[in-house]
């Protein structure tokens, strides 16, 4: 089972983004569970998601404490949240951001496997918007394969009708565009 | 065929709410239940479920409304949590006791105060003596099962009372899981058109909701009582014809590697997954640990409990809600009651666990089933033990 | 049916202490409620409007076939209201004999 912990703020879609991928992954056969972190939430606030991905049944309902994934949707969060909280030493973080891994390393100490994508820039020229929640799902795939991409395609177009194409394009670009340093 | 697919749970209730063709819905929002009656709500304005949508201006109204639906022969529905069950509370008793057969969801969420949308069972727990028939789901699956079983158990003529389903709100009803729909087809041969038999017919005048005297409110109340008990008799047999249409079984009391266990971990709702969970890792460690969990709450299942527990030394009861100034927990108290007049009865340890939503993890649980395992060696005299308090 | 003053045994109370027969307040005699008056109509006085009929709160009068209103002692509980709201002032209340 891989657990993953989404970071971001109201608004942005974190919960989207979990949901997104849960609904790939049961799509392929797969069991996941996607939620947030309960609460009432307004725009702006640091909010996490949570996602559990098997290819068993899931028999697990609490937060998750030590997620093997931590994906953050807004670099500002780095300096207001500890991201990595809890992330297993093997784990991964992936960050939009625009700086460098080795920025990223020296501003906020972080020495795991870490996979960036400027997700702002891809979102804005493929969306038009600067919400990377879609966009950082390519990141995600990229860096633990926790489902296909393709699989994607279905829950995209559900949620998205009209948009989808954008939503996939952008997408795209940051699994291609994501660079992986150990 | 059924479909395989990833639903929000509060989705996939109001969908089989859907399936189960109900005629009216009456309620009125509250987190976490919010989602169910909402999605309800869209079924019914786009047309795709020809019922009455009633939104009504309190949780009262929304049960009272469901009432009177059901005394016309309308199959009713509604849906609530927390203080909207605790204003229907009135209305709990009156739906049981003149055997008005309608199913409500109660997405289980703390009553205040202090002002909690999280979960715990503390707003179904004081609704026990209310006459309902009362289920409890552990995922999804469940949730959906059980709302199409609920309408039948309601209405069979041997029964007549109203079900409640319970679903913990948010860390069930507001996670997103597989979940297998079942096919209108199916559901049809399972759930037939609504038979009222008592019901407000111009044609043939009853009246309902009458003045009982003293000379005959016992006898009232005594066929409540037998209709309740005597529901348990009618859930396994739609248990059994649900399994044989959707190849799922259902019991009032399940078990989980309790075979050879000394220590039972008891619980209830979805919270018994991760306890499930637990059970896992205690066993590979060797310890003789296994979990049952109660779905079948009112009428209280007595002879499938007392075989589920047989051969074990200890009970961890976990509760999720507080006999406030009593003896622990709702659960801890009727298993205790139950077993007092056994000659040979298991040491009950009694955890109230996770109250306002306090998140209960694996470890949690596999303290809870340790500490019952030390208290019940060390013939600890144990009431009851509030678990995750801060004491400094 | 359970009579209203009839102790059935449990099995047998319609379930939901439900009322089955329609209409079966008739059967209530509200009339041992009357306590020593009682209405009279003179029949000289009266029009046959029917008033006392509108105004009786229980079943106490019926029309009979020659217009005038008969008196049921079963239902009036001789609250007098029919006295009060003849427009002849055709009624008058009188001591019950026992």
């Amino acid at each position: 089972m891989i657990e993953v912990r989404f970071h971001g703020r109201g608004g942005q879609g974190a919960v989207t983004s979990a949901e997104l991928i849960a609904l790939a992954a049961i799509n392929e056969g797969q069991y996941a569970q996607a939620f947030p972190s309960f609460g009432p939430e307004r725009r702006g606030a640091p909010v996490v998601a949570f996602l559990r991905v098997s290819p068993s049944q899931i028999r697990i309902r609490s937060k998750i404490y030590h997620p093997d994934i931590v994906v953050v949707l807004d670099p500002t969060l780095l300096d207001i949240v500890d991201v990595s909280s809890g992330l297993k030493p093997k784990g991964t973080l992936v960050i939009n951001t625009a700086k460098t891994v080795e920025q990223i390393r020296k501003d906020h100490g972080f020495k795991g496997r870490i996979a960036i994508v400027d997700a702002d820039k891809v979102a804005l020229e493929e969306m038009k918007v600067a919400i990377t929640n879609t966009t950082m799902l390519g990141a995600l795939i990229r860096a633990a394969g926790i489902s296909r991409m393709d699989s994607m395609d279905g829950p995209l177009d559900a949620r998205f009708g009209k948009v989808a194409e954008r939503n996939k394009k952008a997408m795209q670009r940051a699994f291609d565009e994501t660079i992986i340093k150990e | 065929m059924p479909t395989r697919k990833g639903m929000e749970v509060s989705i996939a209730v109001s969908e089989a709410v859907k399936l189960a063709n109900v005629d009216v819905i009456s309620a009125y929002p509250i987190t976490p239940q919010t989602h169910i009656v909402e999605h309800l709500s869209e079924l019914v304005a786009d047309g795709d479920l020809k019922a009455a949508f009633v939104p009504v201006e309190s949780e009262h109204s929304a049960l009272s409304a469901a009432i009177g639906a059901a005394a016309v022969g309308a199959r009713a529905y509604t849906a609530t949590s927390s203080q909207g069950l605790a204003l229907m509370h009135e209305l709990m008793f009156i739906a049981s006791s003149i055997r008005m057969p309608l199913v409500m969801t109660v997405t289980n969420r703390a009553i205040s105060a202090p002002i909690n949308i999280w979960n715990d069972l503390s707003d179904i727990m004081p609704q026990r003596d209310c006459g309902w028939v009362q289920l409890f789901a552990i995922n999804g699956q469940e949730a959906v099962d059980l709302t199409l079983h609920a309408f039948r158990i309601a209405e069979d003529p041997r029964v007549l009372l109203p079900v409640v389903v319970n679903l913990d709100g948010f860390i069930l009803s507001h996670v997103i899981e597989p979940v297998e729909m079942p096919d209108q087809a199916t559901v049809d041969r399972f759930l037939p058109v609504f038979k009222p038999v008592l019901r407000l017919d111009p044609d043939q005048p009853v009246s309902l909701g009458n003045f009982g005297s003293p000379d005959v409110f016992i006898e009232v109340k005594k066929q409540v009582e037998e209709a309740l008990i005597g529901s348990e008799k009618v859930a396994a047999e739609v248990w059994k014809d649900f399994e044989s249409l959707f190849g799922r079984t259902y019991k009032p009391v399940e078990s989980y590697k309790t075979k050879g266990a000394e220590t039972l971990l008891v619980t209830m709702g979805s919270i018994t997954e991760t306890a499930m969970t637990a059970v896992d890792a205690m066993r590979e460690k060797g310890q003789k640990v296994g979990l049952i969990h109660i779905r079948l709450w009112r009428p209280f299942p007595f002879k499938e409990f007392f075989q589920a527990i047989r051969g074990a030394k200890v009970l961890a009861v976990v509760d999720r809600a507080l006999v406030t100034g009593g003896v622990g927990g709702p659960v801890g108290l009727e298993i205790k009651s139950a077993l007092f007049e056994k000659k040979e009865r298991p040491y009950v340890a009694e955890f109230v666990a996770g109250l306002g939503g306090r998140d209960l993890t694996v470890e949690v649980f596999a303290e809870m089933a340790s500490k019952a395992g030390r208290y019940a060696k060390a013939g600890k005299e144990m009431h009851y033990e509030m678990i995750g308090v801060r004491e400094k | 049916m359970a009579k209203i003053d009839a102790l059935h045994p449990w099995k047998e109370v319609p379930i939901g202490c439900a009322i089955l027969e329609a209409g079966n307040s008739r059967q209530l005699k509200t009339g041992d409620w009357r306590s020593k008056i009682r209405p009279v109509t003179d029949k000289e006085k009266c029009i046959k409007c029917g008033m006392c009929w509108i105004f009786c709160p229980d079943m106490a009068y019926s029309q009979n076939t020659d217009g005038y209103f008969d008196w049921n002692t079963y239902y009036c509980k001789g609250c007098g209201i029919c006295a009060r709201e003849c427009p002849k002032k055709a009624i008058q209340m009188i001591a019950e004999e026992e």
